[in-house]
């Protein structure tokens, strides 16, 4: 996907929103959203008033006005942040051609090709791609490794291998293969693909309302029922005290009270959540798990890649006694010379910044051999023409010493025990001039902590979030990573079932649990997680147990997803708080005007000194209109987010949109009502 | 206002402080069922009964049997009433009660409401009082502290839905906490000069030379229950304002604590129970403040007095020593108590759902009035009545941290549970009720000649009249702002009905949230969870308290006590 990010109030969207504002007004549309439902009946009735008093019509044309506006303007916003979506979704589709695959009739021996359009392939059929060749559905790779261009969907231009079997065998239809030939299973029907649930997804089409949303649109249904209430009940009291209301000010009464900014942006606050995540290269796979997002109260992540770089660096030399640092320095560079891992650098670089030893040149001159790791030796380093220089994990140069007949040293075990604690990896060096080879000492690998990982994860705490590392090192080494990064709890030499049970755990003690996977095997803990975001780059079944895919596969956004599902709720919360606050105001504009012209002593409460009774009510349902505009670029952006604890974040907001809430109309109000009289004088 | 006013409303307010962890921790025992020393009463009761008390109701049986009780005990009641001239007991020969009037009285006195249509000495035999209007008195306030308890309970455990036994918690409700305490108030109040006998009633001769009619009875002991119940039927129809009820300033005092004392050591319950004390005492403190604010509003507007008495050259200033006067508003208030005890009692009385008055709210000023009308109208959840005033307070908390709990960047939960639909729509009933009741019926009144009829003042008096009445019935108050003749078809009717839905319309729901919350899982908390122990929850609370409970009223408001109010410096009474 093309990871442009649209300015917030893009005018080509903006458009379309408009149009849309009005192709909303359906009322099968509009009873789906209660508030502004009441709001529709209201502005229907007072438009009926117009035509039947024509004492009023001025005032009542006004009125009916702006009441429309208001419920065009929450069409409007909901128009926007559907066609955020709905662009990216267009986006996309671009991207989809009309594909012809290579059907394998015998996928074996890659036989009995015939042409067929992607829309006839079916979930077991084979097919063959050749370079060039669009993948022509989801599936998995059975045959072949290829490089494959996927910045159809990830934006990420740097192709990226795909092999049969282990974690790379997925293939995402849509995507491009570039070099040699994948036989791929095909895993999906047309139309249940990956590409397709993402433009779906995208585009809000299966959006359905989540728990959360439920409740609220449930407290503000409530809300209007009571205001109702208050609103159809004065009728009879106004009659009883003498005082003539005409339905056109009861309506407006009633729409300034009832919710109206928070029921107008509601959707779209769930809406742009869902587009954020989007911008993000993140497709939650249903809104009800960006919620959970937000609610999620322990943070597993994988250590590599996340927590630390995925290489580590040699930091510093420990020679065994009776050898001198500076020779098992330039002994290790030698080894490490034509080393070109970046932990074999990272060597080269230590001997030479620290001893001053020169990378010499390598190759024939000096008549080596590189011996590369293997799996077997579980070591690498240089054949010499007077010997063989070997560096390898301790164990492993251990069994090749003793088979050659030699000895380990007696403090090798304890340098190698040191480094372990203090968070490294040993890496032991061997000299092999005669017989048997001689132990010269120990480097020492150290995990590098990513840059502002400790700050990340205090904020993390502050929001009361519990990070918890996972790592297949030794308990000794994972101590001290945990330590240097930060985190507050670690889990070592983990399996994958461990990581299933360490969820099962947090969950059983009340809380939620969000983490990342790729791998196949880290398909059940994805599903257990009240969060699991998949790894683009992973296998299938990682894929499909996931509720959230991570288009660059980056699992250090895990953090980012916690931040927006926070933000999210967030912005509902506070535009309650605001919707709700704004009607102390409110009353004190229009009730005063309600009554004025039998009580005249209740000018008393007009304490914001509004020109007339018309002009008050008038500038209360302007007001009420205009909030909704103002506040959609706050609804599609989320409200402002910095993580803090709790009571932290609560007294902020609370300051901003509650006190904010019940002051900024009263101000609002009567700027409104003061260029109402202006523009009356000018006119 | 007088600095020995003041004086009286701070110690009043120090001794609700001080009683509150006692008797929270007294409560807290009596439902956590570990006070035993009333163990084999308690036995004898359950076997006579037949009642199981190992039983652990689900929330549906937990409220069949409390409405079963309510409903067989105001039936028993009523038919009670009708029969009342046949009945022994009766020495001044008092006939049945007319059946509009005993349905109202039964359904009154079940809901805890105490809202009375009749004058005691003229229409209750002896009987009446003490068999059935005393035994509801014990009764309803019981079965308040158990709904409050199983929602106590709903919250603190998780326990699928079972809430605990309704039988045992009303058993034990009134053998530990309604009868010891009504014993011990009885006995003060009798010390200090409180009716208590069976004599018929006395005819003495005045100063004068006139004769005059004592009534007498068993005042003090119905005394006791009806304050520490927060019932609030006055043994005589002046109620506490009757010197043989309420004879000096000591049993004045006394019983506006004895109002208190349940309800304040309520929050410290519920702290204790949900091991959350600082969010028990964070309740109590939004009660505090919103009972002072509207006791020094009282207090202001009641000692300030009729401004067109100023001007007709009335001193209207409280002055001490030889020219001693109270100064201020005194028209319907008792010289023995004053201005500013009386304004406390009407504040207290109202925060409370007890109903009993020492004064007459219809000649409080316009404001002064306005006070007790809007405490009810929050749902007597400012201390509240007994056990109903905290499951009130506790449906407003939900409420406020459903809107509130969001602004944090989680998804609402109290107390480690989450807040979801199922349990707000309970909530948003609860919330609901209260206007779509009050305001509909005082609604309807206002537009049929037989509301109109019982006016005893006509313009914005008259409409404060009809709403005080179905705001007092609504929420089980039952102070009269008096003016109202209610005693018609009309107001017996509906008044009886706005009890019965004021108290079961809300108890449904309140119940069912208990059951909910009971099956939520309990999530732990963080330094990321919705702080419900600070100040700024408190101010929080309040506010969504008097933003969607006391704004909902405000428009009829403005129509009866305010505009009453800016009439009156205008020159203008009714």
């Amino acid at each position: 996907m093309a990871a442009t990010r649209r300015t917030l109030l893009d005018p080509t969207i903006a458009r379309a929103a408009v149009v849309d504002a009005f192709r909303k007004l359906h009322p099968r549309h509009m009873v789906r959203n209660p508030v502004m439902f009441v709001v529709f009946i209201g502005s229907i009735l007072t438009t009926v008033a117009v035509a039947r008093d024509p004492a009023n019509v001025g005032f009542n044309a006004q009125l009916a006005i702006w009441l429309w506006f208001t419920v065009l303007f929450a069409n409007f916003a909901e128009a926007m942040a559907e066609g955020r979506g709905k662009a990216q979704a267009d986006s996309l589709r671009r991207s989809r051609h009309e594909t012809q695959a290579r059907r394998l009739r015998n996928p074996a021996n890659r036989d009995g090709i015939e042409l067929v359009s992607a829309e006839d392939l079916r979930k077991g059929d084979a097919v063959l791609c050749l370079p060039g060749d669009v993948v022509p559905g989801d599936g998995e790779v059975i045959d072949g490794v290829a490089s494959v261009d996927e910045s159809a969907i990830t934006g990420e231009s740097a192709p990226v291998i795909r092999e049969s079997g282990g974690d790379r065998s997925a293939v995402t239809g849509g995507t491009r293969v570039l070099s040699d030939y994948l036989v791929i299973r095909i895993t999906a029907n047309p139309g249940e693909t990956f590409m397709d649930r993402m433009i779906a997804l995208v585009e809000g089409a299966s959006r359905q309302k989540t728990p959360n949303e439920i409740a609220l649109t449930m407290l503000l249904s409530g809300l209007t029922i009571v205001f109702l209430m208050a609103v159809v009940t004065l009728a009879p009291f106004a009659s009883y005290s003498g005082v003539s209301v005409s339905v056109p000010v009861l309506v407006a009464l009633l729409v300034c009270l009832i919710p109206t900014t928070i029921g107008g942006l509601l959707s779209s606050i769930g809406i742009a959540g869902m587009d954020r995540l989007v911008q993000h290269n993140v497709i939650a796979m249903s809104g009800r798990s960006v919620e959970a997002a937000g609610d999620v109260d322990t943070l597993l992540l994988d250590k590599t890649g996340t927590i630390t770089l995925g290489n580590r660096q040699a930091v510093e030399l420990y020679p065994v006694s009776g050898v001198a640092l500076e020779y098992l320095a330039d002994r290790a560079q030698l080894a490490s010379l034509p080393d070109e891992t970046p932990e074999g650098r990272s060597i080269v670089v230590l001997a030479k910044e620290r001893f001053g030893l020169r990378g010499r040149d390598v190759g024939p001159q000096l008549h080596m051999t590189f011996v590369p790791f293997s799996a077997a030796t579980r070591m690498s380093g240089v054949d010499v023409p007077d010997g063989e220089l070997r560096k390898g994990a301790s164990d492993a140069v251990a069994r090749y010493v003793t088979e050659a007949g030699g000895v380990m040293p007696r403090d090798i075990g304890d340098i190698v025990e040191r480094i372990a604690r203090e968070g490294g990896t040993p890496l032991v060096v061997t000299e092999r001039n005669g017989a048997s080879p001689r132990v010269l000492g120990a480097i020492y690998l150290k995990d590098i902590v990513k840059g502002g990982m400790k700050e990340r994860f205090d904020r993390l705490r502050a929001m009361g979030i519990r990070t918890v590392m996972i790592t297949g090192d030794n308990p000794l080494t994972a101590a001290a990573i945990a330590r240097e990064a930060g985190v507050d709890d670690f889990l070592a030499e983990a399996k994958p079932e461990d990581k299933l049970e360490l969820i099962r755990r947090e969950q059983k003690g009340g809380r939620l649990v969000a983490m990342t996977g790729d791998g196949t095997n880290d398909a059940p803990a994805l599903a257990q997680a009240d969060v699991g975001v998949a790894m683009n780059t992973g296998t299938q079944a990682a894929r499909e147990a996931g509720n959230m895919i991570d288009l660059d596969s980056n699992p250090t956004k895990l953090i980012e997803i916690v931040e927006i599902g926070k933000q999210l709720l967030m912005t509902r919360g506070s535009l309650t708080t605001f919707s709700i606050a704004n009607d102390v105001a409110k009353y004190f504009a229009i009730i005063p005007a309600m009554f004025l012209a039998t009580f005249p002593v209740l000018g008393a409460l007009n304490i914001m000194r509004l020109h007339s009774p018309q002009s008050a009510i008038l500038s209360a349902v302007i007001f009420n209109a205009l909030i909704i505009v103002a506040l959609i670029p706050l609804a599609l952006r989320g409200v402002k987010y910095r993580p803090a604890a709790a009571a932290l974040i609560l007294r902020r907001n609370l300051l901003i949109y509650g006190a904010g809430g019940i002051i900024l109309p009263f101000v609002g109000i009567k700027a409104i009502d003061m260029l109402l009289v202006l523009a009356k004088a000018v006119s | 206002m007088t600095w020995i006013g003041w004086a009286q409303i701070l110690a009043f307010s120090i001794v609700v402080l001080l009683v509150t962890k006692p008797i929270g921790i007294y409560i807290t025992r009596v439902y956590d069922g570990s006070l035993h020393y009333l163990g084999r009463a308690e036995r004898v009761i359950y076997r006579v009964c037949g009642i199981d008390p190992s039983e652990n109701q689900h929330w549906l049986d937990y409220l069949i049997a409390m409405l079963l009780f309510s409903a067989v005990s105001m039936l028993a009641t009523y038919a009670a009433l009708r029969a009342q001239g046949h009945l022994p007991l009766d020495p001044q020969h008092l006939p049945g009660i007319v059946d509009r009037q005993a349905f109202e009285t039964a359904a009154s006195f079940t809901t805890n409401t105490n809202w009375q249509s009749y004058a005691g000495e003229t229409t209750m035999s002896y009987l009446s009082q003490m068999m059935q209007l005393a035994f509801h008195n014990f009764a309803s306030a019981a079965v308040g502290m158990c709904v409050a308890a199983a929602l106590v309970r709903g919250i603190a455990n998780r326990s699928a839905g079972r809430l605990g036994n309704f039988w045992t918690d009303l058993v034990r409700g009134v053998i530990y906490i309604f009868i010891p305490g009504a014993i011990v108030l009885a006995l003060l109040f009798v010390q200090q000069g409180v009716l208590q006998n069976l004599k018929p009633y006395l005819t003495v001769g005045t100063i004068e030379g006139a004769k005059q009619v004592l009534a007498m009875g068993p005042v003090a002991s119905q005394e006791a229950i009806k304050q520490l119940g927060t019932n609030g039927g006055g043994f005589f129809n002046a109620n506490a304002a009757h010197p043989f009820e309420n004879p000096t300033p000591w049993t004045n005092f006394l019983q506006m604590v004895a109002i208190f004392i349940v309800p304040a050591g309520a929050t410290y319950w519920f702290g204790r129970a949900v091991r959350h004390q600082k969010h028990g005492w964070a309740l109590w403190t939004a009660m505090f403040i919103m009972f002072i604010g509207g006791a020094a509003v009282t207090y202001r507007f009641e000692a300030a007095g009729n401004p067109m008495h100023a001007a007709e050259g009335v001193d209207v200033h409280a002055a001490s020593g030889r020219m001693a006067q109270s100064g201020g508003n005194m028209e319907g208030k008792e010289v023995r108590f004053g201005i500013a005890a009386s304004a406390l009692y009407a504040t207290v009385t109202t925060d409370a759902s007890c109903g009993a008055v020492n004064a007459m709210n219809d000649s409080f000023t316009p404001l002064g009035g306005l006070v007790p009308i809007v405490n009810m109208q929050l749902g007597e959840l400012i201390f509240g009545g007994v056990g109903a005033g905290l499951y009130g307070m506790l449906n407003m908390v939900i409420l406020t941290v459903f809107i509130a709990g969001l602004m944090v960047g989680r998804t609402p939960e109290y107390l480690g549970k989450k807040i979801q639909s199922r349990e707000l729509r309970m909530v948003m009933l609860y919330v609901l009720a209260a206007p779509i009741i009050v305001l509909g019926m005082t609604a309807i009144a206002t537009v049929l000649p037989a509301g109109l009829a019982g006016r005893g003042n006509t313009g914005p008096h008259g409409l404060s009249e009809i709403l005080y009445a179905f705001t007092s019935t609504f929420a089980n108050n039952g102070s009269a702002f008096a003016g109202l003749t209610s005693s018609t078809y009309f107001y017996n009717t509906t008044l009886g009905i706005a009890m019965l839905l004021g108290r079961f319309v809300l108890i449904v729901p309140v119940l069912a949230l208990a059951g909910f919350l009971s099956e939520r899982k309990i999530i732990g908390e963080s330094a990321g969870s919705f702080p419900v122990d600070t100040p700024l929850f408190v101010l929080l609370l309040i506010g969504v308290i008097l933003i969607v409970g006391a704004l909902t009223f405000f428009p009829v408001l403005s129509l009866g006590p305010i505009v009453e109010h800016f009439l009156m410096h205008a020159g203008r009474v009714f």
